[in-house]
């Protein structure tokens, strides 16, 4: 059995919060993010529902003390704030100290500035600071410099929806190996007519409020989103007597080889990566007390979840529930959102509800936790599914 | 545990992807935007799945179909990619049909197709590989994030072979813009000639260079790789410390590197960044460069580790790539640099096998 990896801090800003404190708060009070997108001109925004976050890119520069010239995107914006919270968490003061690293993931990137300034680019001056930040790694090197992260391991992982769990996974691995002391974790994802229209042409955007695993499901809700974990090896946490959230005990990815959008009919990539986040745990199905799925609330993610479920705890399923319907699907960002969900669940000893849930689904006789419960926890797992075939699933446990 | 580089396959501006040569023949460029050598993609994919596919996706399986089959290996334990700008053709082809057209008359190919870890998944699928799958997209050192993935998992014994590979290809508007921006340089340049441009930004190219990585050394092994690591800043000043201290965690010091090989691309600004290893404790090295004869792109450092585990392979260093005079004594450490605009550098440490 291998030793779980530190948790040492966690930020987060959300549509159901701007930091841990909020998030767990909407959490708790069954408060939804989800509304008419109100930041973005799109044709579909009376057909759509999304979760925004309530900050515009001016405010969050300010929060931020960024100069007026600056060439942030709001992916950038979203993660260096995220990113803060974790490490003012975890207590750094000086973050060079220690061999430290960033694994920061995306999807979006900066799309929302490439889409705004396409064309003007061409016509106009003003705008051309920003395409230099064209690539995905833009929002990372931002944040590492924001953090004052010098001669760092500094990466950036990007695969679709499973992109945060999967810097979470590469963080824990660069601690295990002795690469790095400490190493801040996570991703962010910005609202963009790029991802709108994406999903919108696939017919999964659901015109109402999202409800993962509910046979009348009609789509997801998109959402905007940053979050960022601290992992410290038992070293650093021992000669600094760090304080311990939790502990990464488990991780697992596979490719579910099946189609480049859709997953598998009985989830073969998700089966396998929860068996093997379990087997790297040493743990067994009947460890896990609580399931954060992916339960995007598409057709096609919640069956092949469902039966993937199924297919490794058997009879015996655990409490689960999506928690998406709380803050939109927000992409690369969604594995580090429910990172901290739930880490915030083992803390406080609680399931967060499955909002929205109301008919059983015809496929299968699994029903997700619809009430908050308290329920004494020792171990969470949390899926993360996405394009290209991507299934991550990460354990989070009490215990070391 | 040894980790070794035991097959490539490289689709470059260069013939290259027949791995029965190397630069044998220079195809020569007066540009400051050049293209990949196609091979005939028709014979390493369907043409049914292939007309759908952007042209990195094309590289890229095929890239890996090359080093898959010089492996003599049908599946591998994981698939680990980087690439810098991802699938930029589709993706400018969704942003500019939601512009041009007001959100409305959209297909979802294009979109589909646009996420970063397109070719991953698509090799995967063409492979039907389950095993782990990652892409990083980190700018120049987007390959390096990857190749530092799969040697800790090679290492752990977790994976026995993994490909491993760099793709990155041109889109017109990202060619457009980053003219705009003089990231790309305003004249043209000969290939040979590239280093003596005295003029700001690169000449842009593309590319798609895969490797099998494995825990145990095939008939044929190109290279050993012993070491790479990551900076995502590393001031000039730095530079000669930083090398010496990663050779040192290596039990290497600089005179037992036989060749540098650097990603010096000719834009004055930043090739300064070269210039401490170059002149100081390198001075008396075999130095080698690359750029140009693939030009610049977020992974064309891959292209410098083909040329690197060739040069082990082979024992020879093609002229064409000579950077200096000095002839090493014998080839068996090579060191590799790479910087893009002064950020996010990169060393990585070859060895024959």
């Amino acid at each position: 059995m291998s030793k779980g990896i530190a948790i040492t801090g966690m930020g987060i800003i959300s549509s159901i919060g701007n930091n841990v404190q909020e998030n767990h708060a909407s959490l708790i009070q069954g408060n939804k993010g989800i509304s008419r997108i109100s930041k973005i001109d799109t044709m579909h925004k009376d057909a759509i529902m999304v979760g925004e976050i309530v900050y515009t890119n001016k405010e969050l520069e300010v929060l931020l003390g960024l100069p007026p010239d600056n060439n942030y995107s709001r992916t950038a914006l979203l993660g260096v704030y995220a990113a803060k919270q974790a490490v003012a968490n975890a207590n750094i003061t000086k973050i060079n100290a220690y061999k430290t690293g960033l694994i920061s993931s995306t999807s979006v990137g900066g799309m929302d500035r490439t889409e705004k300034y396409y064309y003007d680019y061409l016509e106009n001056e003003s705008h051309r600071k920003y395409i230099a930040g064209h690539h995905a790694g833009d929002s990372a090197q931002k944040i590492a410099e924001q953090l004052g992260l010098e001669k760092s391991l500094v990466t950036t992982i990007s695969t679709a929806c499973s992109s945060a769990a999967n810097a979470i996974m590469f963080g824990a691995r660069l601690i295990k190996s002795g690469q790095l002391d400490r190493v801040i974790v996570g991703g962010s994802d910005c609202l963009s007519k790029f991802t709108i229209n994406g999903f919108k042409t696939l017919m999964i955007l659901s015109d109402t409020y999202s409800t993962p695993f509910d046979e009348n499901r009609k789509g997801l809700n998109l959402g905007e989103g940053a979050a960022f974990l601290v992992l410290e090896s038992d070293a650093l946490v021992a000669a600094e007597n760090k304080m311990v959230l939790a502990y990464l005990k488990g991780y697992g990815n596979a490719n579910d080889a099946h189609h480049q959008t859709a997953s598998s009919e009985n989830g073969d990539g998700a089966a396998l990566s929860m068996q093997k986040a379990l087997n790297i745990a040493g743990m067994e199905c009947k460890d896990i007390d609580y399931i954060n799925a992916h339960g995007t609330a598409t057709g096609n993610n919640d069956l092949s979840e469902g039966r993937a479920i199924i297919r490794v705890f058997g009879e015996a399923v655990p409490d689960f529930s999506s928690t998406k319907a709380y803050t939109g699907h927000t992409l690369a960002a969604a594995g580090g959102i429910e990172a901290v969900y739930s880490i915030l669940a083992l803390q406080n000893n609680i399931i967060y509800p499955n909002l929205n849930f109301t008919t059983q689904m015809k496929e299968f006789q699994i029903k997700p936790q619809t009430k908050l419960k308290d329920k004494e926890l020792h171990t969470v797992l949390s899926n993360s599914l996405g394009f290209g075939g991507n299934c991550s699933t990460l354990i989070f446990s009490k215990e070391q | 545990m040894a980790v070794f580089i035991n097959s490539v396959g490289s689709i470059s501006s260069q013939k290259t992807f027949d791995n029965s040569e190397f630069l044998d023949e220079i195809t020569t460029y007066n540009d400051n935007v050049i293209t990949v050598i196609d091979p005939n993609y028709r014979d390493f994919i369907p043409p049914v799945a292939a007309r759908r596919m952007a042209k990195g996706i094309k590289m890229g399986v095929t890239a890996s179909k090359i080093a898959l089959n010089e492996a003599g290996l049908e599946n591998v334990d994981a698939i680990i990619t980087g690439t810098g700008m991802g699938c930029v053709q589709d993706s400018e082809k969704f942003v500019s049909t939601i512009l041009d057209n007001d959100e409305q008359y959209l297909t979802p190919t294009s979109f589909i197709q646009s996420t970063h870890n397109t070719v991953g998944g698509q090799i995967a699928l063409s492979l039907q590989c389950k095993g782990y799958n990652f892409t990083y997209v980190h700018s120049s050192v987007s390959f390096e994030s990857a190749l530092l993935d799969a040697k800790l998992q090679l290492e752990n014994k977790e994976a026995t072979h993994i490909l491993v590979g760099g793709i990155d290809e041109s889109g017109a508007h990202t060619i457009k813009v980053h003219r705009l921006i003089n990231h790309i340089k305003e004249e043209k340049v000969k290939t040979a000639s590239l280093l003596d441009s005295k003029t700001t930004g690169a000449v842009f190219g593309e590319g798609a260079n895969f490797f099998v990585l494995s825990n145990e050394k095939l008939d044929n092994g190109y290279a050993e790789l012993l070491a790479v690591s990551i900076y995502n800043t590393l001031p000039k000043e730095n530079l000669q410390e930083t090398a010496r201290a990663f050779l040192k965690e290596n039990g290497l010091c600089n005179t037992d590197v036989d060749a540098l090989i650097l990603g010096n691309n000719g834009d004055i600004e930043y090739d300064t960044f070269y210039n401490p290893l170059r002149k100081g404790l390198f001075k008396d090295t075999q130095q080698v460069y690359y750029k140009h004869l693939c030009g610049e792109f977020n992974t064309a450092s891959s292209f410098g580790m083909w040329l690197g585990a060739k040069i082990l392979n082979t024992q020879k260093i093609p002229d064409i790539v000579k950077l200096n005079d000095i002839k090493p004594s014998a080839l068996n450490k090579i060191l590799l640099y790479n910087q893009y605009r002064g950020e996010n550098h990169s060393f990585t440490l070859l060895q024959k096998c």
